[in-house]
């Protein structure tokens, strides 16, 4: 299957019947620092896609760039199922780290009110929404957390909750900064499995941004190498197996025979 | 117009300080006004605008300024579209600068309270504007009563309206820019709104406590609430009860009406403030 895809990457212009983004040529300059330049990235729908590479590569900012917040050259193009350009592609997010005043007195089901209807939250609470609420935080597992306070919420809860509301409405493209601080190893299993899982379930790109590449190796189907620009992409083996990969990572800990060394973060 | 209102009150308030027109009128006002504070207070403290809020204050400051000096039109209309442009500059500002959030509104900031001061200083009349430091809550009249009606419509049309997103905005930017929020637009909506109550709140509360008529009530709420709806409803009434409180104490005291008001919601912040880990 991954090698039927990787052919598909071949086919310019059409997606093989599958819906795809491009990213082409992002070039983003923040005063006179040059942080991306001629980036070119092609993602398939239903593929997890990570990216990977050094501190200051400009992991981040490619994401801010894809969301907007920072200008950029290049396009973002968007193709749904047909082929045909569908406007801006509706992108989920969920960050690396969600910064907000911890002591601010809105709950979950506030947040997914707010987010998701135009019924006043200060004023009104719909029974109906609760319910809507209530299974979309189903999706994660996560339905007892809906009274809760956002800032009462553990790292890993919170990050479901948001991997939830970014799921609301299916997204055609899934924006994670996976999380470093705040969830243990095993929470952290549990987030790149509900991910995998999302990927099977829903027809949506899937584009990571990742720290720990025992887990890419093991869940991701596309890597990329980012250092300022595309350094290397493909198969996760044929990104690990990349002379330019080991040197900028300085690991022997990938080997072909899929024997692994130390979790290796960076 | 109001005969129904002083009708009201001597029916139902029949005490010593409500016998007099302007306590009447005061308590109208304060009964509009106060909810409004409330209710943008909310989003003041949530975004950690409280500085931001106090220059809006000087900008109207300035505004008045100007307004007086042009002559012509009454100072609180030029002061409104000072203001107005005042807010929208500095948020604009904020937003495309990199420097400082604090840096730029500090600059903005004393820049406006300067050129204020200069304005009013010029030709040695100053003492006229003296009122607006202070504030006088007594001297509302008829016309200011229809003019906050109107601005509390509006805040409350436009908080059914933007509420949700501002929220969404105030918890992470990233986050709602991600949901396709125009974040700026949102901003700018909020502050305008701000802005235009600061600017015609100012001469009944005055440049220096009009901030905390903002901030006190919402942060007293925020200690002891856990989401959204509560924090409104405990905001608002926080906001009433010591603007009631405060024009009934300040009518035996004689003190200024503003001030004594800020000092019943600074009870009630530090009550709060002292209840707050049995909600957090």
């Amino acid at each position: 299957m991954m090698i039927e895809k990787h052919k598909c990457d071949k086919c310019e212009g059409t997606c093989c019947g599958l819906c795809c983004t491009k990213i082409e040529k992002f070039e983003v300059t923040i005063g006179k620092t040059k942080i991306l330049h001629d980036v070119n990235i092609h993602i398939h729908c239903g593929e997890l896609t990570a990216i990977i590479g050094p501190n200051g590569a400009g992991k981040s900012t490619l994401f801010k760039a894809i969301l907007g917040e920072v200008k950029h050259g290049g396009e973002l193009k968007y193709l749904d199922v047909k082929g045909v350009r569908s406007g801006n592609p509706l992108i989920g997010y969920v960050p690396q780290y969600l910064s907000f005043d911890l002591t601010t007195p809105t709950s979950v089901l506030d947040l997914f009110t707010a987010s998701l209807t135009n019924i006043p939250t200060w004023l009104l609470r719909a029974k109906k929404i609760r319910e809507k609420v209530s299974g979309c935080l189903s999706k994660v597992k996560a339905e007892h957390l809906i009274d809760r306070r956002l800032g009462a919420l553990s790292g890993g809860e919170l990050q479901r909750i948001l991997l939830a509301l970014a799921l609301e409405p299916v997204p055609d493209i899934l924006l994670l900064d996976e999380p470093v601080s705040g969830i243990d190893q095993n929470g952290l299993e549990l987030f790149y499995n509900s991910v995998s899982e999302l990927r099977e379930n829903y027809d949506l790109s899937i584009i990571l941004v990742s720290h720990d590449l025992e887990l890419v190796s093991k869940y991701a189907d596309r890597v990329v190498l980012l250092n300022g620009t595309v350094i290397s992409s493909g198969t996760p083996k044929e990104v690990f197996n990349d002379e330019k990969t080991k040197k900028i990572f300085g690991m022997s800990w990938y080997t072909d025979n899929g024997n692994k060394g130390d979790n290796i973060k960076c | 117009m109001l005969n129904w209102w002083y009708n009201l009150i001597d029916f139902i308030l029949p005490f010593e300080w409500s016998r007099h027109v302007f306590m009447k009128d005061a308590l109208l006002a304060i009964l509009l006004v106060m909810p409004v504070f409330g209710m943008l207070g909310t989003m003041v403290v949530s975004n950690r605008m409280a500085f931001f809020s106090d220059s809006l204050g000087h900008g109207a400051f300035t505004g008045i300024a100007i307004g007086a000096a042009l002559g012509g039109i009454k100072p609180i209309w030029a002061a409104t579209i000072f203001s107005i442009i005042f807010a929208i500059a500095i948020t604009f500002f904020k937003n495309k600068s990199r420097a400082s959030t604090d840096t730029v509104i500090g600059v903005f900031s004393s820049t406006a309270i300067a050129l204020g001061l200069v304005i009013m200083s010029y030709g040695g009349q100053f003492k006229k504007f003296q009122s607006y430091l202070v504030g006088d809550l007594l001297s509302v009249s008829n016309s200011d009563i229809l003019m906050l009606c109107i601005v509390f419509v509006l805040v409350i049309l436009l908080w059914l309206i933007i509420f949700n997103k501002l929220l969404v905005v105030s918890i992470n930017q990233s986050l709602a820019k991600s949901r396709g929020m125009n974040t700026l637009m949102i901003e700018v909506l909020f502050t305008i709104s701000i802005a235009v109550v600061v600017t015609i709140s100012i001469q009944w509360v005055g440049l220096l406590i009009i901030n905390s008529m903002l901030v006190l009530p919402a942060a007293a709420a925020r200690n002891v609430t856990v989401n959204v709806r509560r924090y409104h409803f405990i905001s608002i009434v926080t906001a009433l009860v010591s603007g009631v409180s405060g024009l009934i104490v300040s009518f035996y005291l004689n003190t200024v009406t503003g001030a004594t008001i800020v000092l019943f919601s600074a009870v009630f912040f530090f009550i709060t403030f002292s209840m707050r880990r049995r909600f957090i």
